[in-house]
């Protein structure tokens, strides 16, 4: 155990917890993270990498974790990647390490590491081009195997997630020093503030540097009363475990909130995304402490110095016995102080600069702790139980220098600067600039992400704008704290003379990166950032390089000649850490993943052994299952019903649309090809839609209510889209022209009653409608009362049958349909669904837009040119189809297709063969076994149809087969059309 | 004969606990829908005569006892009133209305409401509405949308909102509600 | 994801609750129109880098059209404006003169 006796602000020593890490039962205590706990318990060894299979610890203390992720959970709730020093400790916490095969201690990927000098970078582009089939068969599988992440879960996700739409004046990012200050001005000027803290606590690096004076007060005086202040005033809102996963254009901002993650909370959803639309975004992302680059930095026990002090001061816990620090700075020496104050050893403090001075480096010595100037780590002893020693080397002796005598130590702690989380800044737009002096990338002010307005949006504030001092952090209140000598950056540190060029000096530990393999894409010419890092997949792993890519482009600096700000940086791109997939869906998954729409039946069909097929978000009856029936089965079972009695059909989803005014007519003259200014009030009229490239977009019965209004239905799904239509002419184009249009679709069931015998059962309803021939004839409609329900009536046909379509409100819909199957038992009655109705058509030539059309076929392409006015001056479309390539010879026209042997179904989409077999001259629109013909029909744009009737064609099957079939009329049956008009 | 109440089919869930928030469908009304020059004396006297109510402001309702009238677009206004009076209503506008060019249709069965209530009702409108909900005003009509099915939403008190969505989706926004209801993520919001 | 405010309605609101609709301001050749005229019109489109006049619809909300003046790169929205305009009004012209020449 490395419990500290005392001390660890966060944790609760009354409150031990269990939990289990690889099938080993371990306790922590309440308040830990998984990763303190680990360290508790003597765990050093938590991963694998990625390519290497080395062993490897944990670094950081925060999100910012590159090593120590792990598969949490076990079952449904399983889910790879998680960062451990993420992970707040419950009892009965599962956890796995990853990237380990078959177990963490033996790893066969070592292998791997035995034969880097066979994986530098670009490995895989070089070696596994050729031969190409092999990638799949052979280099994937393997490479699966030993490389990659977490494992993928398997089951579904039993926990909920949501979405959140909020607004604000100012999303403060980061309660750190410098959130808190912030989030306080903007809330004392009465702005609506919410502040937002990725981890549970407020408070940042004040918590653990605690050595500053802020107003008179100890910091966490300080801020206990900024967090007691800004939860008193109403206009603040805080939300912790959320992070401020992305900021996008015009201040919309994603935050992720990790609600159920812990053991305080866990009933309600897993996460939620906030998606916040926010004025200004005030962004105290504080910074991140960078690695430094030398053999064998990534040894378990090699961490960065802030999260050594953070584990001693947070969770109680050291992770060294004795202490070797590398550092770049007087930051460093704080976590010297720290551990020498946690009664642990520290047993030298390496520093890069000459002559280290100044109140932290004063109080090191006097607590008689080895300073050693000009120094760094050469080398360091340890394997896959930790760090055993470092080997120091002078850094003012050139690239290869002799290592000094071993320092025995169990970890390495370095400093090496620090990187401002400038994130925020660059998802929207903002710039970054390279600040030589501090050597840091800090938000270029000249350059901010822009709103709407074209005003700045965006603030870095506090560390994430390069205050490397808390007195610079809080600027403009009186703060005590030590000054700080300028740092002197080490970007890589010499080792022995045979491994100083191909010795391990990492710097992206979760893609297995070194500092020999930017060197590499250096010279191999990768001069730009952007292709280097794509080159070596620097940056590229889950933590997407907050770690490692300062270093990485320093190094490529250095190995091109360059000053930093030539070779570039990259963008930094949402999310700022990983989120769940399941907070990506929301509630929105299951049975709320789509929006379906239902028809007054709905249920009724149901009932009825419905099979259904989605026609835009509509569910509809595809057919209707009797018994253990097949599907050919009920289809042809409901199609002979209405070829031979009477069946209907659910037909409410059509479009209706009422189209009103003076200029009623005059309007739809231009939308259809038709002319419908002539239509008589109590008549219908079939018409065509074109768009303005003079192909069909949409078909439909219209109907004259009366001179001044016109009832127009659509397709089934093409409601909004017509209507849209409509809208855009008139308030676009033609808003001269005096119309009103209303989408009624949803007022009304729509119930096509087919068959011989339709109005035989429609008689028998009460009623005061004449639906004899002479009164009502096709293409007529009539409006009255029939079974108790107001009805309109229209006598129009998509079958061939005698066929009246009855539109009730909705409301009395169910009861209508319900009554006309009790009623018409005795006629032998039925529904039948969509499958059926597709046939009927098909067997009279029918064309569906959709089927017969796709976005390219004209009118006269399907064989309606006497559904195209030639008398009208305009209407849309007409223009286009004067376009030389819709007169040209040749165009792919409508036909039948009789196969040669009539039970072949051709498949959908088949090809139809030039006579010399080697083109593609049309292809199936609409295929199916005709009940009431007893063989196939298919209908086909072929190119010059119309000329090719009688002839045979060749029509593809499949790759080895071919078959024939004749070339006929589309219309199959009934070409009078005696069978409608009764 | 009629079927006057909305059905509410397919339902797997229950009403959820009230955590905050209640969810209710509402039995079916008379709406109309109508579109005109808002502007006209002439509409706004037809308005009058068949409901007592005047031209609502931009996104605003005006009442008159039971009978409302939403603002739904510069030329389109909604008329909620009893069911079994909305053809008289639409006969009565388009009498005073006269030979106007105007468009009043019954649409009492093309709609399904529901009322979302209580002290979080906001919250559960505000997981699906990318609206800032809270901000509205007692009156006040926004059409929007809610996962991404069009909505329109109507604050008719301190803490209840009525949304109204096409009758087809009415099942899908029913479930989806209860869900963004039900879930005791409410009581941290 | 853009803020965009509609000019029927008055309602400020994001983006997803719009539908775009392409450049603005284009002439509808007639039925009479020349082969090249016809095609420019069916097929030629500005698609700059910079200031772009267009259409957008409030389909989730009133369902009115509109247009919109906005700089294609900085996405700034320079205005919006009523769809029977047949060109831009002049503040908004100003505003973009002020904006993209500072
Ligand atoms: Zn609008």
């Amino acid at each position: 155990m490395t419990r500290l006796p005392e001390g660890g602000l966060l944790i609760d020593r009354s409150a031990p917890v269990s939990f289990t890490f690889d099938g080993k039962t371990y306790q922590g205590l309440m308040g830990d993270t998984l990763a303190s706990a680990l360290f508790a318990n003597g765990v050093k060894l938590v991963n694998r990498s990625y390519k290497y299979h080395r062993p490897r610890g944990v670094v950081t203390s925060g999100p910012e974790e590159p090593n120590a992720l792990v598969n949490l959970g076990t079952g449904d709730r399983h889910e790879p990647n998680i960062r451990m020093t993420q992970i707040e400790l419950f009892d009965g916490l599962t956890a796995q390490s990853q990237n380990r095969y078959p177990s963490l201690a033996f790893d066969v990927g070592v292998l791997n590491a035995a034969a880097s000098k066979l994986y530098p970078a670009g490995f895989y582009y070089k070696t596994f081009i050729h031969p190409r089939h092999a990638w799949k068969y052979v280099f994937e599988p393997v490479i699966r195997r030993i490389a990659g992440l977490g494992r993928a879960p398997t089951e579904a996700d039993p926990d909920t997630y949501e979405h959140f739409y909020a607004f604000c004046d100012v999303l403060v990012a980061g309660g750190g020093a410098a959130g808190l200050l912030a989030a306080r001005r903007a809330g004392e000027a009465g702005e609506k503030v919410m502040l937002v803290e990725q981890t549970e606590r407020l408070g940042g690096r004040l918590l653990v540097d605690d050595d500053a004076e802020i107003e008179g007060k100890s910091a966490r005086e300080w801020v206990a009363e900024q967090v007691a202040a800004l939860e008193a005033m109403e206009n603040v809102t805080i939300r912790l475990r959320t992070c401020v996963s992305a900021a996008y254009d015009h201040g919309y901002t994603m935050l992720y909130e990790r609600r159920a993650d812990h053991a305080q909370n866990p009933d309600g959803p897993r996460h939620r995304l906030w998606r916040v639309r926010t004025k200004r975004i005030i962004g105290a992302t504080g910074m991140i402490e960078r690695p430094i680059p030398f053999y064998g930095n990534d040894v378990p026990g090699v961490m960065l110095a802030s999260a050594v002090r953070d584990y001693v001061k947070l969770w109680g816990v050291s992770p060294g016995k004795r202490t070797v620090i590398y550092t770049t700075n007087d930051d460093g020496y704080r976590t010297a102080i720290t551990l020498y104050e946690a009664g642990k050893t520290v047993a030298a403090i390496l520093d890069s600069r000459a002559d280290p001075a100044g109140l932290l480096v004063e109080r090191a010595r006097e607590a008689g702790i080895r300073i050693m100037p000009s120094t760094g780590i050469g080398k360091v002893e340890g394997g896959k139980g930790g760090v055993l020693a470092i080997k120091p080397v002078p850094l003012d002796k050139g690239d290869v220098a002799p290592l000094g005598q071993s320092i025995v130590c169990d970890c390495v702690a370095m400093a090496g600067g620090w990187s401002p989380v400038v994130h925020l800044y660059s998802h929207s737009g903002g710039k970054v600039r390279w600040d030589a002096d501090r050597a840091m990338y800090v938000p270029d002010t000249d350059n901010p992400p822009r709103d709407g307005q074209g005003e700045a949006f965006v603030e870095m504030v506090g560390g994430a704008s390069g205050a490397l001092t808390m007195d610079a952090v809080l600027e403009g209140l009186p703060v005590t704290v030590a000054s700080e000598q300028p740092a002197m950056p080490v970007w890589s540190t010499p080792s022995e003379g045979k491994v100083a060029m191909g010795g391990k000096h990492f710097l992206d530990y979760q893609n297995d990166v070194t500092v020999a393999d930017i060197r590499l894409a250096a010279r191999e010419g990768f001069e730009s950032v952007e292709h280097a890092k794509r080159y070596t997949t620097l940056g590229m792993a889950t933590d997407q390089g907050k770690l490692s890519n300062i270093n990485g482009h320093a190094i490529l600096a250095d190995a091109l000649g360059k000053a930093m700000p030539e070779v570039g940086t990259t963008t930094f791109r949402p999310p700022y850490t990983p989120i769940s997939m399941g907070v990506i869906a929301g509630q929105e998954r299951g049975s709320l993943f789509k929006p379906v729409r239902h028809t007054a039946m709905h249920d009724w069909h149901t009932g009825q052994g419905a099979e259904f097929e989605p026609v835009g978000d509509w569910y509809r009856p595809y057919r209707y299952q009797q018994g253990g029936e097949g599907r050919n089965a009920s289809i042809t079972r409901e199609i002979k019903r209405v070829r031979d009695s009477v069946g209907l059909l659910d037909a409410s989803t059509l479009g209706k649309i009422i189209v009103r005014g003076p200029d009623a007519g005059k309007f739809l003259d231009l939308m259809y090809t038709n002319m419908m200014s002539t239509l008589k009030p109590g008549k219908c009229r079939y018409g065509l839609m074109l768009n303005d490239n003079g192909f069909l977009m949409d078909d439909g019965v219209v109907a004259r209510l009366d001179d001044a209004t016109f009832l127009c239905h659509t397709t089934s799904g093409g409601a909004d889209r017509v209507h849209a239509w409509m809208e855009e002419w008139l308030q676009t184009e033609w808003f001269d022209i005096k119309v009103f249009t209303a989408n009624i679709t949803e007022q009304y069931t729509q119930i096509a009653v087919a068959g011989p015998n339709a109005r035989k059962l429609l008689e028998k309803l009460d009623g005061d409608i004449d639906l004899s021939a002479d009164a009502l004839p096709f293409m007529g409609f009539a409006e009255g009362t029939l079974a108790g329900c107001p009805v309109r009536v229209f006598r129009i046909s998509f079958s061939g049958e005698l066929s009246f379509e009855v539109a009730t409100p909705t409301s009395y819909g169910l009861s209508f349909w319900e009554t006309l199957m009790r009623i018409g038992e005795d006629l032998d009655v039925g529904p039948y669904g969509t499958e059926a109705l597709h046939v009927l058509r098909a067997e009279k030539g029918f064309i569906v837009v959709g089927d017969e059309t796709d976005g390219t076929v004209t009118p006269h392409d399907v064989g309606m040119s006497w559904a195209v006015s030639k008398k009208k001056e305009d209407f849309i479309g007409k223009r286009a189809m004067q376009r030389a390539d819709l007169t040209r010879e040749g165009r792919k026209q409508l036909v039948g297709l009789l196969t040669e042997d009539p039970k072949l179904v051709l498949p959908d989409g088949a090809h139809a063969l030039s006579a010399d077999g080697k083109r593609t001259i049309g292809h199936v629109t609409s295929t199916y076994m005709s009940p009431t013909l007893g063989r196939s029909i298919a209908m086909a744009l072929i190119e010059g149809g119309a000329s090719k009737m009688g002839q045979t064609m060749t029509i593809g099957i499949d790759r080895k087969t071919n078959a024939k079939a004749v070339v006929s009329s589309p219309v199959f049956y009934d070409k009078e059309g005696a069978r409608q008009n009764v | 004969m009629s079927d006057l109440t909305l059905a509410r089919p397919g339902l797997d869930v229950v009403a959820p606990a009230n955590l905050g928030a209640i969810i209710e469908t509402m039995p079916l009304r008379g709406m109309v829908s109508l579109r005109g020059d808002l502007t006209d004396a002439g509409f706004a006297a037809a308005l009058d005569a068949a409901t007592g109510c005047s031209v609502p402001d931009t996104r605003r309702t005006s009442e008159n006892g039971d009978t409302r009238v939403l603002w739904m677009s510069p030329d389109e206004l909604m008329i909620f009133c009893a069911y079994d009076k909305t053809n008289d209503v639409v006969a009565a506008f388009m009498e005073k209305a006269g030979d106007a060019h105007v468009l009043a249709v019954n649409a009492s069965d093309a709609r399904a409401v529901f009322l979302v209530s209580g002290e979080k009702a906001d919250c559960v409108l505000a997981k699906g509405a990318p609206v800032d909900i809270a901000a509205m005003e007692v009156g006040e009509v926004r059409r929007t949308r809610i996962a991404t099915v069009a909505v329109g939403l109507a604050k008719t008190a301190d803490d209840a909102y009525e949304v109204f969505c096409f009758r087809s989706y009415g099942a899908y926004m029913w479930n989806w509600l209860t869900v963004a209801a039900g879930v005791e993520s409410l009581l941290d919001l | 994801m853009l803020l965009i405010t509609c000019p029927s309605c008055g309602v400020e609101a994001e983006e997803t609750e719009f539908a775009p609709g392409g450049e603005a301001h284009i002439v509808r050749a007639d039925v009479a129109s020349s082969d090249d005229d016809f095609s420019t019109y069916l097929f030629d489109r500005k698609n700059p880098r910079g200031v772009h006049f267009e259409r957008w619809r409030h389909a989730f909300g009133c369902g009115k059209w509109f247009h919109m003046a906005r700089h294609t790169h900085t996405l700034e929205i320079f205005g919006t404006y009523g769809a029977r305009e047949t060109a831009p009004p002049q503040d908004i012209l100003d505003r973009i003169v002020e904006r993209t020449e500072a």
